[in-house]
Parts: C-alpha cells; sequence; structure tokens
C-alpha cells in the first residue's frame, strides 16, 4: 500500500506536481494517465523517493517514505522505470539482480535468490531469452526481462513506467494479465499508461491527471461519466456496451 | 552475424583459461626476450633458484623481473580503471583520462621536474598525489552537479583541459624540465626496482579487491541511475566511489610508469567482447588482457630495434592502435552500442 498526501515534486526548483493525494492499494490495479508532462513519471518518483519531494508525505506500507532507507524501500517497491539501460549482460543475470536489495555480505547472491530469479523468468514469460544479451534483444523482449527483474524483486507494491509501450497487442494484454494476476496476490500495481482505452477498460482504479494536478480518480466507468478524460486530454473515446462490457474506441 | 559473447559457465573457464595461458607466456617471453636471450631452463632455475651467479639469473632477477612485474601491475590496473570508467560513464570513449587522472598526474610530475629536477625519487609520489587530486577535483564538482553520466565526463574534460594548459605553462616557462617530462608524458619501463613497485602495487591490490566485490553494484548501475535508485542503489554516490577506485589504480600506474592512458581504453573493448559487459567476468578479464597487453608490448619496444629501445608508450600505440583498429573491422556487423 502506497499513500500520497498533498505529494508536491519537481527538478532544479520547477515543481511539476502539485499537491497530489492518491492511494495505491492492495489488490488493486491502480492506472496513471494523463497528456504528456502532466506529472505521471514524476509522481511515481517522488512516492519513493527516488527524487526529492517539495511537499507533501508518502507513506509505504504504513511507513513515512523518508524515514526509510533507499534499501528498505526497494525491499517493498519495485520500481521499472521509463528508461531502461541495455548493457550487454544476460536476462538471467539481470533478473537475478532484482535481488539486488535483499544481497548481505560477502556480496554473493545466494541459492534462494537464484531460485527467485528463475520462477521470476518463467512468470515473465523470459525463459527462452534467458541466456541472451540485453543488448541483443527486440524492444519487447528487454520490456519482459525488466519486468523479470521486478518480480524478482518480489514486493508487495509494484509501480511501472510505461510497462506496455513498444510492445505489439498480444504482449499488452499479457502485462495487463500480469498485472491483474500480482493485484489477485494482494500486491498495490500502479502502472502509468499511454493507451487510454486500455486504461478504461483494464484498471481497477483510474488517476486521471492534468497539469500536475489529480483531476479524478475511481472507477474507470465513473471518471468517465464525469468527463475528466474529456477535460484531460481534450479529446473524448466513445463507448460501446458488449458482452465484455464497456468498450472505448476513437473515432 | 551474431558475435554473441560467452554465456556459459564452461565458456567462461575456458576464456579465463586462455586469458592466464596468454598472460603467462607473454610474462614468460618478457623474462627470455631481451638483448640476451635466456633459455627456459635458466629462465626456470633463475625464478625458483634464486640468484646462483650466473648471468643469466641476474638478467633474469634484476634486470627483467622488475620490468615483467610493473607491466603486469600498471597493465591489469590501467585495464581495470579503463573497464571502470567505461561502465559507470556508459561511455565506449571513456579512459582514467577521461576523469583528470592523466592531466592530474602530468601536471604533478612537470611541477615537480620544474621545482626539483634532481629529486626524481619524488616524481613517482608526486605523480600519484597528481593523478588522485585531479580525479576527485572532477568528482567534487559532478557531485555538486548531481553525479550524473555526462556532467562527470563534461567536468573531466574541464578540468583536463585547465591542468594540460597549466603544464604547458610550466614547461613554456622552465624549458629545462621539458626532456624529464616529455618521459613522463610517453610512459616507459626502464628502470624500474622491485622495492620502486611496493607502494603501488600496495595500492592497486586494495583498490582491485574494492573494485571486485563490487561487480553487482557496477551491473546495477549499467542498467540506468532510476533503475539502480529502485534497487536500492545510491547512483550518484556509487559512480563516484567506483571512479575514485578507477582513479587510484590509474594513478598507481602512471606514478611509475608514466602516462599510459590507451591500456586502460582498449583492453576493456578488446575483452567485452567475449565477456560482455557483466562486471564479474569483465573486470578480471580486462586485469588480464591489460597486463598481457602491455607486456606485450614492453617486449617487443625492447626486442624489435635491439639494441635500441623504444618506450613502451610509443610501441604501444603503433602496435595496440592497429590492433584495436583491426578488431573494429572485423566485428562489423557486431555490437552496435
Amino acid at each position: 500500500m502506497i499513500e500520497l498526501r498533498g505529494l508536491c515534486a519537481g527538478y532544479r526548483g520547477r515543481e511539476v506536481l502539485h499537491g497530489v493525494s492518491l492511494r495505491f492499494e492492495p489488490g488493486r490495479v491502480t492506472v496513471l494517465c494523463g497528456p504528456n508532462g502532466c506529472g505521471k513519471s514524476t509522481l511515481l518518483k517522488a512516492a519513493l523517493g527516488i527524487i526529492p519531494r517539495t511537499g507533501g508525505e508518502a507513506y509505504i506500507d504504513g511507513d513515512e517514505a523518508g524515514s526509510l532507507s533507499r534499501r528498505e524501500i526497494a525491499r517493498r517497491a519495485a520500481y521499472m522505470p521509463q528508461d531502461r539501460g541495455a548493457p550487454s549482460i544476460t536476462v538471467r543475470r539481470m533478473a537475478l539482480h532484482g535481488r539486488f536489495p535483499y544481497l548481505g555480505w560477502p556480496r554473493r547472491y545466494s541459492r534462494a535468490d537464484y531460485d527467485a530469479a528463475e520462477r521470476a523468468l518463467e512468470r515473465a514469460d523470459a525463459l527462452e531469452i534467458a541466456g541472451d544479451s540485453l543488448a541483443e534483444l527486440s524492444g519487447g523482449q528487454r520490456q519482459r526481462a525488466y519486468l523479470a527483474m521486478a518480480l524478482a524483486q518480489d514486493t508487495a507494491n509494484l509501480l511501472m513506467d510505461e510497462p506496455t509501450a513498444f510492445l505489439d497487442a498480444a504482449h499488452q494484454l499479457a502485462v495487463m494479465d500480469m498485472a491483474r494476476s500480482l493485484a489477485g496476490e494482494g500486491r498495490a500495481v500502479a502502472l502509468v499508461l499511454h493507451d487510454l482505452c486500455l486504461a478504461l477498460r483494464r484498471a481497477d482504479t483510474l488517476a486521471v491527471l492534468d497539469g500536475g494536478r489529480l483531476l479524478d480518480c475511481g472507477a474507470p466507468q465513473e471518471v468517465y461519466e464525469r468527463g475528466a478524460v474529456r477535460r484531460a486530454f481534450g479529446v473524448e473515446p466513445r463507448r460501446v456496451m458488449t458482452e465484455d462490457g464497456w468498450q472505448y474506441y476513437y473515432v | 552475424m551474431k558475435n554473441s559473447p560467452t554465456y556459459s559457465t564452461a565458456g567462461n573457464a575456458r576464456l579465463f583459461a586462455s586469458l592466464i595461458s596468454i598472460t603467462l607466456l607473454a610474462a614468460a617471453l618478457s623474462l627470455a626476450l631481451g638483448p640476451v636471450n635466456v633459455a627456459p631452463g635458466e629462465l626456470l632455475a633463475a625464478l625458483f633458484g634464486g640468484d646462483d651467479g650466473s648471468a643469466a639469473a641476474r638478467i633474469v632477477l634484476y634486470a627483467r623481473l622488475p620490468r615483467t612485474a610493473g607491466c603486469v601491475l600498471a597493465g591489469a590496473a590501467l585495464a581495470v580503471s579503463g573497464a571502470l570508467t567505461q561502465s559507470v560513464l556508459a561511455n565506449p570513449l571513456a579512459a582514467p583520462s577521461t576523469i583528470g587522472v592523466n592531466a592530474g598526474a602530468g601536471l604533478a610530475a612537470a611541477l615537480c621536474c620544474a621545482a626539483a629536477p634532481t629529486a626524481q625519487a619524488l616524481l613517482p609520489l608526486a605523480a600519484f598525489a597528481g593523478a588522485l587530486g585531479a580525479a576527485l577535483l572532477v568528482l567534487l564538482i559532478a557531485r555538486r552537479a548531481g553525479a550524473s553520466r555526462i556532467t562527470l565526463v563534461l567536468a573531466g574534460v574541464a578540468v583536463s583541459n585547465i591542468l594540460a594548459a597549466c603544464v604547458d605553462a610550466v614547461v613554456t616557462f622552465d624549458a629545462d624540465a621539458l626532456n624529464a617530462y616529455a618521459d613522463f608524458r610517453i610512459g616507459s619501463m626502464a628502470n624500474l626496482t622491485l622495492p620502486r613497485l611496493a607502494a603501488p602495487a600496495a595500492v592497486t591490490a586494495i583498490a582491485l579487491a574494492a573494485a571486485f566485490s563490487l561487480t553487482n553494484e557496477l551491473d546495477v548501475l549499467s542498467l540506468g541511475g532510476e533503475t539502480a535508485e529502485g534497487l536500492g542503489l545510491r547512483a550518484g554516490r556509487m559512480r563516484v566511489a567506483l571512479l575514485a577506485a578507477a582513479a587510484a589504480l590509474a594513478g598507481a600506474a602512471v606514478s611509475f610508469a608514466g602516462l599510459l592512458g590507451f591500456v586502460g581504453l582498449i583492453s576493456p573493448h578488446i575483452v567485452r567482447r567475449f565477456t560482455g559487459d557483466e562486471a564479474r567476468l569483465l573486470l578480471p578479464a580486462s586485469a588480464l588482457g591489460g597486463a598481457a597487453l602491455l607486456l606485450a608490448c614492453d617486449t617487443a619496444s625492447r626486442t624489435l630495434f635491439a639494441p635500441y629501445e623504444l618506450p613502451v608508450g610509443i610501441s604501444l600505440a603503433l602496435i595496440g592502435g592497429p590492433f584495436f583498429i583491426w578488431l573494429l573491422l572485423r566485428q562489423r556487423g557486431g555490437r552496435t552500442a
């Protein structure tokens, strides 16, 4: 559970986020959306203390983030940034580094760490690329490698920035299914998504940000009906009721 | 054509077995070859039997062993230093000189040559202090600006240029210092003794131990600053710590060998083709590769134009440079990043 109260943050004296209060609840997939530059990525980073806050409070599993060490935060919340490096290391080694927050002295991974990494690879559908070098993978495969690393971290909270970017339709849906199954285990999952229709269809809670402020937050259907999507993006997807529930589309 | 590094444990074992054999062979040749060639039997007798009064034993023990040890030490230290800077800065052009090590050592050496031309014993100490001082200045400036990769590189370039201008000023005002300084700038393994290597060896051993214990941190950093922070690593602080280790390694090497920057640039690239970027493989492989490369170049510089001797810095550039270019041409279509 991550709880933000009046969170303010920014870069080099320029405030991007102006007092956002929001909760990432266990068992739920919370999707953040909003136009470019509205502060979605900043919110994830500030929540975990990766960039400094300029105001407000952030609680991670009940403790103020400022009182926790970086390592302790990494044991409670996994974070997948938008900007992902691709050095020439194997996907298997990379998944193993998901255990980095648990590494003690001597600085060697234990048998349990290797097992956890292997399970994460399997779950992220990355076993067949486990022996390949990250530098030689396609965008989608690289994404799976990063997902495996986040899973190996085995945290109660997972925050992912654009986990579906560069992915084809099947893999986008696979990521959303993964998010659902992680939430089903009682974890709090927060995703930044660009695909508005995917967000409206698959989120448990939809948070719409605009200009560094929270415009609306709630069940996607209600947020849509209150008009927050139109106000934030300036365009409105249409919807049609099908036997699979509401489906959203653009004209 | 896919030029895959070896990822299996058996492949790694083979890689290190060949690297160790190459380094040992280069060391044996370095001890055996020269104006007087020593037969393998005499070489072994001298190494394991000590000084038995024979000419061969004296040549091996007093003329060549310090030099061979110096090459191993400087080659390993500079190559690991280069591998660390390249990984930490995510910049294939990075080398110890990128963080101001060469410029700092150069200025200290030039000042030493100008102010105390007779006290040559001071030069290694001055060079080490200069290298470390300049690198710490670069790291301090970059740290205040956030220690991102690009501020580190830019701070290094700025400080190096300022210090290089100071060197030029010193040798302009004191022309006599230029001769002594020129030897240092090119880099040479002549006139080494084992006792002179003791202090640099100690510094190198400590810095290598630190670097080898931080290989996971190095991998995590190479995934990007934000990923590293997300995994619980303070990226800026760890970059500064790893670069400080790189500066200590390069400083120790240049203190007795002069400005042999090229080993630090090319050795990591050569071994990276086989190890990839995984630090637990890359660092030890770089150490072995750097030692072998410097041993080979130093042996060539002593034997090719015997009885004349070429400073190793020159043969390194003339042999290492084309070798490196050949590797680049051969890997066409391989690595892209």
